[in-house]
């Protein structure tokens, strides 16, 4: 019971994967895929997790904690190039 | 007691993916920057943080790790979120004619 | 390998193909530099799914951190001569 509704969670995910990765293909601006870059970089850390669920390994915790790190870093390091800064 | 909490776990895992489905959904629909940053991380602090629970019920020896996540995720998504809709303010991006109320240029004088 | 894993890794082959000629074919280079960022997320992620989370940790933070960091970094320094 409990691993079928994963797969439904996982399929879920995957759907959300699809639409944001359509917005980074043709978003006009930079700031657009700098946005769905995010979204991307959230929705695998979601996908993470439930693949820690299903294979029953806590190792990759780890992995999505560093993602979470890393989306922070990324967007406030583009979010100064927008503006002019450095 | 187990089996209820898997339920639990499976349908909260559902709920967080279908926050994260409607947050892509308004990722294609928004017609402007700053909508399409309201739905992209307003939808998917949400989604993840009920992912995070429900993982939570279903491996409750996780627990730590998974806070850990859930934090870095509640406290660092809004400020980036912040963080690049100024940037867009500040560079000028193009803004809907059907944009009533701008605080941030009434604040700055209209200048930024 | 179970069926969930096969279906996520073919997702994530499809879009690391997408974002790579997105980093090839794009306008400008900010786009192009995001791009890079994003098939390296992804590589990360494959790597995960292949069983390998140390490398994966290292590629997340070295590719997909260091690498869009520095790319943007020196892009911000050498604004108005990116035309030559």
């Amino acid at each position: 019971m409990g691993n079928f509704l994963i797969y439904v969670a996982a399929a879920l995910v995957g759907l959300a994967f699809i639409f944001a990765f359509t917005r980074f293909i043709k978003g006009p601006s930079a700031a657009d895929r700098v946005v769905a870059f995010d979204v991307l970089t959230i929705i695998s850390i979601t996908g993470i997790v439930l693949g820690a669920l299903a294979g029953e390994r806590s190792i990759y915790l780890d992995v999505a904690l560093v993602y979470a790190l890393l989306s922070f870093l990324g967007v406030i390091v583009v979010a100064r190039y927008i503006e002019g800064g450095f | 007691m187990g089996i209820i909490l898997d339920v639990i776990g499976g349908l909260l895992l559902i709920g967080g993916a279908s926050f994260l489905v409607v947050c892509g959904l308004g990722l294609i629909r928004m017609p402007d920057l700053f909508t399409r940053i309201q739905a992209g991380t307003k939808a998917t602090t949400l989604g993840t943080l009920l992912t995070l629970v429900g993982a939570t019920c279903l491996r409750p020896e996780w627990g730590i790790e998974l806070l850990l996540i859930g934090l870095f995720t509640f406290f660092t998504n809004p400020l980036s979120s912040h963080v690049l809709a100024r940037a867009a303010h500040r560079s000028g991006v193009r803004k809907l004619s059907t944009m009533k109320v701008d605080r941030l240029a009434e604040d700055t004088g209209g200048e930024s | 390998m179970s069926t969930l894993m096969l279906a996520m890794s073919l997702l994530f082959a499809c879009a690391m193909i997408g974002a790579a000629l997105v980093a090839i074919r794009g306008k400008s280079l900010p786009i192009a530099i995001l791009a890079a960022g994003l098939v390296s997320l992804l590589a990360s992620i494959l790597f995960l799914i292949l069983a390998a989370p140390d490398v994966a940790m290292t590629e997340a933070a070295i590719g997909s951190g260091l690498t869009v960091f520095l790319f943007f970094f020196v892009l911000g320094r050498v604004r108005g001569g990116e035309h030559d």
